[in-house]
């Protein structure tokens, strides 16, 4: 009967691109042969509602079934012959219709609302504008049509809130633990909070703070880097605030989050205004992967339970609160489905109705059998860690949420210290990759964390939702009617669900480990090095400092200063320099290109000659020994492949002279010269921050090069910009900061160390030359102190 | 008297044995009554009067020569060539043999008015010398007369335009030397033969040759059929040489061959290192409180500071002859010079051979020994000291002591680095790595511009190195190194052993149980004359 009530009719759907809404799509399409099918979509940035249709949805493997048995012409015709998508946002009056989507909706006989925000976390406006307006202005919109179809809007069983015991299929504000809020005034609370944290994010002294964060996270990094990273901060801190709002007025009216608040007040608001339009409610409670259809053990996205059990799989996630004897209520989404299906078939009643979809009272799950079969399947088909060794779940002991949340934020808090220690430290290399290693451990902390405070209440929670009303429509189908669309939850063999069905298609999803053995695939990094030193890569940028050579400017500038002092002298040199050293550090992590002015102020009225003689001799005193053998290799690599290469560095013209070999080009600081002298100042702005990333547009443009098929090796933040522009960055002997930044983004690392056996040298002092100048400018000939 | 060398049956009563281990030393037990131990002879006596000397081999050609004084004349071009940093080792006391002689040949030079005078530093596709080192071997002196006009300089075989292509051999070898020196009215060439291998044409057509002529000689082919390069007449590599000098001849350059032998007065007659050219047995109470004195002294050091002090020893050698004149003439008496010196008769050849290998070869005078001049200090240097045969039969095992780090100089041995770690990572077979690396590295630009501007050997070098061991390797059926880094040994294609017991242990299964064994008790150097 459900097929033939609804042949011939007009579906509205939205919420498509979700979960559940994927599936309802796709059983529509299969099971409801003559009915057409409208979807609400919500443009995307760069793409037209044509084009989600297409990847968003269609692509996915739900349809698999569907494109077998029609094959690919015959699936994508019957596409073509019974969906219309229309654009519009269910977050904006009137839904964002144009006439063409108006008239589509007005046409329509059924209506199905499936869209929501359903992350537990999202700020409260959003939440607000979606989930608790959606159904209303669906309605609104309807009215304003003239048009009354059947209004199916779904909802979730939570909108009952923390409460132990029975939760009837009853409207919200006919339960007599309701507390009557307005939800117009909700609405202008959660806009209020948007504007308040918005404006407060926007203070002199909350900037500030974002931008030395931003400051602490990139490094010396370059205005433009810095000012994206911070009104990110800001952006963040904003979402946080109004993350947090939501929470918290969730929980003082006694909803576990959000979500559940704002979907109730969202079906107080449709029932408030939906005037004479019919309208049902189906409350699902938590839509896990499918029992059947399309196939056993579909699902789309990584939901509720998923990462907390691929947490658990993994071992990270030590606790999880929950009481024992509680009953998770969990409901496979091909039942939602079909229950959604048949509440539009069966078509409206008198008054607003409302459906539970839900298994906690006709079949409870209870907590401690879903865990015991959890942890038992795990121990059969373990997870395997990086060194291909089986991960050996661990055991929970059922504590209250306090405990384990509380051990939580004190791993987390040493975590975060012991990184604060690290991070003030100037490491590089492999010590700086600890830095990366406690950054992953904070994170996972900190999502188990989140894990824990978002579903920790949902373990916790005791109602259990009555489904009176959906066996009654249950014993209202014929025979056919329930084969071809199964909602009873009473048929769910628990056991054999979450072992055979949902636990596969979990770790399947979750792309983790499940072979054990060594390092069978090839490690990243190889994978990596091969990109980088692929044929068609048309440039190899190098920074010079800690990238080629362990040395800096100072070194070098000690090295030629010191070449032509007398011995005395030299060792009041060395004094000096190594007074200034850590003042000269501080102001170079602060601005390099400032440093670098002032610094080489040093070298003015040297004799360009006598530096040109004194340069080609640090070649093998300073350069080479203090170079890396391996990345001159790979410098050499890349010419060998016929790609271009450059050096691009703060350091001197006549410093690197004498690599010019090595490469193609060498773009450096350059001095101003009078007669035979340097003066103390640069011709043109040195390229360091982003003044190196322009250095490389440049380069690129003149020879027309495509920067996506560029390399660039760097090691500080402080190069970000260029790293940032090239197809392959590598970080190269990275600092903290990098290491931590390429280790997020799948940068490569490489870690290329001077050679063993080299001459080692803590001062960077020249062999004696014949005397020239004194301390008071040792490159100037008669300059004596 | 000196004693000649000598050759110990090793017995129960046999105390241990010195073994040169890189900068340190090991005393290993050796199996008696299947070991022995060649020791080299005592130093011969020095010549008192060395200036004397010097000035009567110049006026006292050997040979179709005329007496230097008559072939110098106003107006001349006169290129003085002299041997670089890799002789001798170890560096010899200044002041050095070299400068005696230039000085006395400078000094000839003006009082015939010969006012164009060059030297160079001959030292082919080795790295330049620095001005230290150049000061060392010439002396202050010269070196402040000369080289501030850019006269005194080191040989560069990649400056184009100081080459001379003077033609083939009859075998098609090309020749192609120093142009300075070619078109010099005369070379005087100024050598230390330290071993039997330096000298003759060789000081000339290799000293002063590009890698254009060298590569005729420096192979795999080559290498092999010399056997050993220390015994001229029976060296591929000498014949080659030879066949060059003839080119030179006969092109019409003059050369003025200096030839001088030293005694094996290499750690001093006393002082804390006179221990180590003594006889285990015959150690005195007092040497044996200066060799643990010594040893633990170096085990406390650092590796850099280890290095350091055994860098800073200088040889108190003595002089045992200068001869001069024509090449061959010259190269005749001072082979017969060295052999006195040199050659210990032994007779027989063992399954195993041992070799404490020291902390110093050619090519790391002020420099690290790293691997692959480990390979070819034992493979080559040690392996080719014998006239005959080898001291061990083919299919023998070779077992070196040495720590063999996985260390690197990287302003001198650049090509080294990338050699060990891309070529010998894919095949440590001469001829493969000849057919397939060679050309690449010879003519990269990078090395090129390194062994120009900087002090680096030049790219081709290692694979010389390589060839240099190519003979030793084909003759040996084994090759173990005590007490060295693993993942190095393994490397080069070598097994790696922790002690000389697990060494001779794992040597049975290539040569049986109960093998016989030949240890070499070399520096001071000798050369096994087998038969």
């Amino acid at each position: 009967m459900i097929a033939e009530n609804l042949a011939g009719k007009r579906i509205f759907v939205t919420g498509t691109t979700g979960f559940l809404g994927t599936n309802l799509l796709e059983r529509l399409l299969r099971a409801v042969p003559d009915c057409e099918l409208v979807l609400l979509i919500r443009p995307g940035r760069r793409s037209t509602v044509e084009q989600r249709l297409a990847r968003e949805i269609l692509k996915n493997d739900a349809f698999d079934r569907l494109r077998d048995d029609l094959g690919k012409d015959g699936f994508a015709e019957l596409c073509a012959r019974r969906i219309t998508p229309v654009a519009g946002d269910v977050g904006r009056d009137g839904l964002g219709l144009d006439d063409d989507g108006r008239a589509a909706l007005a046409s329509c006989d059924v209506v199905i609302h499936s869209a929501a925000t359903v992350s537990f976390d999202s700020p409260l406006d959003s939440a607000v504008e979606v989930n608790l307006l959606g159904p209303s202005r669906i309605a609104a919109t309807l009215h304003d049509l003239g048009a009354s179809p059947h209004l199916v809007a779904v909802s979730t069983c939570y909108v009952a809130g923390n409460r132990r015991g029975a939760a009837p299929e009853i409207h919200v504000a006919d339960s007599p633990f309701f507390v009557d809020v307005d939800w117009r005034s909700e609405v202008d609370g959660a806009r209020r909070a948007r504007s308040d944290a918005e404006a407060q994010s926007r203070t002199p002294e909350r900037l500030a703070e974002f931008r030395s964060r931003a400051r602490t996270e990139l490094g010396a990094a370059g205005t433009p880097l810095l000012a994206d990273k911070t009104e990110q901060l800001r952006g963040r801190w904003v979402s946080d605030r109004l993350v947090e709002a939501g929470r918290a007025r969730a929980a003082s009216l006694g909803w576990p989050d959000a979500y559940a608040f704002t979907k109730a007040l969202g079906e107080r608001a449709l029932l408030e205004s939906r005037g004479d339009l019919p309208v049902s409610i189906v409350r699902p409670s938590i839509i896990e992967s499918a029992l059947a259809e399309p196939r056993p053990g579909w699902i789309r996205g990584f939901r509720m339970a998923e990462p907390v059990i691929i947490s658990y799989a993994r071992g990270l996630l030590k606790e999880f609160p929950g009481v024992p004897e509680g009953i998770i209520d969990v409901i496979p989404v091909d039942q939602v489905t079909a229950a959604i299906i048949a509440v539009a078939a069966r078509g409206p009643l008198d008054e607003p109705d409302v459906v539970q979809v839900a298994s906690g009272s006709a079949n409870p799950l209870r907590y401690r059998h879903l865990v015991d079969q959890v942890s038992d399947w795990f121990g059969l088909h373990p997870l395997y860690d990086t060194e291909g060794q089986p991960i050996l779940v661990p055991e929970w002991s059922f504590p209250g949420r306090g405990r384990v949340q509380s051990q939580l934020t004190r791993a987390k808090t040493a975590i975060e210290k012991a990184e604060h220690v690290l991070q003030s430290l100037p490491l590089r290399g492999t010590q700086a990759e600890w830095t990366a290693k406690l950054e992953t451990k904070r994170e996972e902390a900190e999502r188990a964390l989140g894990y824990v405070e978002l579903y920790g209440a949902y373990a916790e929670c005791e109602a259990i939702y009555g489904v009176d009303r959906l066996l009654g429509l249950w014993d209202d189908l014929d025979a056919d009617d329930q084969a071809a669309f199964g909602f009873d939850p009473r048929v769910i063999d628990w056991t054999r669900y979450v072992r055979e069905i949902h636990l596969p298609s979990v770790v399947h999803h979750a792309r983790v480990r499940t072979t054990p053995g060594g390092r069978d695939a090839e490690p990243r990094e190889v994978r990596l090095r091969r990109q980088v030193l692929a044929p068609e890569r048309q440039l190899a940028a190098f920074d010079l400092e800690n990238t080629l050579i362990a040395s800096n400017v100072v070194a070098s500038y000690a090295w030629i200063a010191t070449r032509r002092l007398p011995t005395t002298d030299r060792l009041r040199f060395v004094a000096q320099t190594l007074r200034a050293a850590p003042g000269w550090l501080a102001e170079d992590r602060k601005d390099r290109s400032d440093f670098l002015r002032f610094f080489y102020r040093r070298y003015e009225g040297a004799p360009i000659d006598q530096i040109e003689e004194d340069a080609a001799e640090m070649l093998s005193d300073l350069i080479l020994t203090k170079s890396f053998p391996a990345a001159i290799r790979r410098v050499r690599e890349h010419r060998a492949l016929g790609h271009r290469t450059v050096l691009i560095t703060g350091a001197l013209d006549f410093v690197v002279a004498p690599l010019a070999p090595l490469f193609d080009d060498i773009v450096s600081a350059q001095l101003d010269r009078s007669g035979n002298r340097y003066k103390g100042e640069l011709l043109e702005v040195p390229p360091t921050g982003e003044s190196r990333a322009q250095a490389l547009f440049d380069y690129a443009a003149d020879h027309d090069i495509d920067l996506r098929e560029a390399v660039a090796y760097a090691d500080s933040t402080s190069d970000l910009p260029m790293l940032e522009v090239v197809g392959f960055p590598v970080a190269v002997n990275p600092e903290t900061r990098l290491a931590a930044l390429a280790r997020k983004r799948g940068w490569l690392v490489e870690h290329f160390a001077k050679a063993k056996g080299a001459p080692n040298r803590t001062i960077p002092i020249g062999p004696q030359r014949r005397r020239t100048g004194g301390l008071a400018n040792p490159l100037v000939p008669g300059r004596t102190a | 008297m000196p004693r000649p060398g000598f050759v110990l049956d090793v017995d129960r009563s046999t105390p241990p044995i010195l073994f040169h281990h890189g900068e340190q030393f090991r005393l290993e037990k050796l199996p008696p009554g299947r070991s022995r131990v060649i020791y080299p002879a005592e130093p011969l006596p020095a010549i008192d009067d060395v200036e004397g000397a010097i000035r009567d081999a110049l006026c006292n050609p050997l040979g179709d020569s005329e007496p230097l004084p008559a072939l110098l004349r106003p107006g001349m071009k006169l290129t003085i060539a002299f041997d670089d940093i890799s002789l001798p080792l170890p560096p010899m006391r200044s002041p050095d043999i070299r400068q005696r002689i230039i000085e006395q040949v400078l000094d000839m030079a003006a009082a015939a008015g010969v006012d164009d005078v060059h030297l160079i530093a001959a030292l082919a596709l080795h790295r330049r010398m620095t001005e230290a080192e150049l000061r060392h071997a010439v002396g202050d002196r010269v070196y402040d007369a000369f080289a501030p006009h850019g006269l005194l300089y080191n040989h560069d075989a990649e400056d184009p335009d100081n080459l001379a292509y003077l033609g083939t051999t009859d075998q098609g070898e090309e020749v192609e030397i120093n142009k300075r020196a070619a078109e010099s009215d005369l070379i005087v060439y100024v050598n230390i033969n330290l071993v039997a291998m330096d000298g003759g044409w060789k000081s000339t057509a290799t000293g002063l040759a590009s890698y254009r002529s060298l590569r005729h000689h420096h192979n795999v082919h080559t290498l092999r059929h010399s056997r050993s390069f220390m015994d001229r007449h029976s060296s591929e590599l000498h014949h080659s040489n030879w066949r060059m000098g003839k080119v030179l001849r006969d092109s019409g350059v003059k050369v003025f061959q200096i030839e001088t032998t030293l005694n094996n007065d290499t750690f001093g007659a006393d002082g804390p290192l006179s221990v180590l050219q003594k006889r285990e047995w015959e150690w005195t109470a007092k040497d044996r409180m200066t060799f643990l004195a010594v040893k633990t002294g170096l085990d406390k050091l650092s590796p850099a500071l280890r290095r350091k002090a055994m860098h800073s020893w200088k040889a108190p050698y003595g002089l045992t002859s200068v001869q001069a004149g024509e090449v061959e003439a010259v190269h005749e008496v001072t082979t017969a010079n060295v052999y006195a010196q040199h050659l210990v008769p032994l007779e027989g050849q063992t399954d195993i051979l041992t070799f404490g290998l020291p902390y110093i070869c050619p090519y790391n005078v002020n420099s690290v020994l790293n691997p692959i001049l480990v390979m070819s200090l034992g493979l080559g240097y040690f392996f080719n000291l014998y006239k005959g045969r080898p001291p061990v039969r083919e299919g023998g095992v070779v077992i070196l002591s040495h720590p063999t780090p996985w260390e690197f100089h990287p302003v001198h041995h650049p090509s080294y680095i990338d050699f060990f770690e891309q070529v010998l990572a894919d095949t440590t077979d001469p001829v493969e790595i000849e057919q397939r690396y060679e050309r690449q590295y010879a003519e990269d630009e990078w090395y090129r511009h390194l062994y120009r501007t900087s002090y680096a050997y030049h790219g081709v070098h290692p694979f010389y190195m390589w060839y240099w061991g190519s003979h030793g390797l084909q003759h040996a059926g084994k090759v173990i190194i005590v007490g060295g880094d693993v993942r190095a040994v393994r490397r080069l294609g070598f097994t790696p052993a922790s002690t000389l017991q697990d060494a001779l242990e794992m040597a049975t299964d290539v040569v049986g149980p109960q093998p016989t064994i030949t240890h070499v008790h070399n520096p001071p150097i000798l050369m096994a004359d087998v038969t």
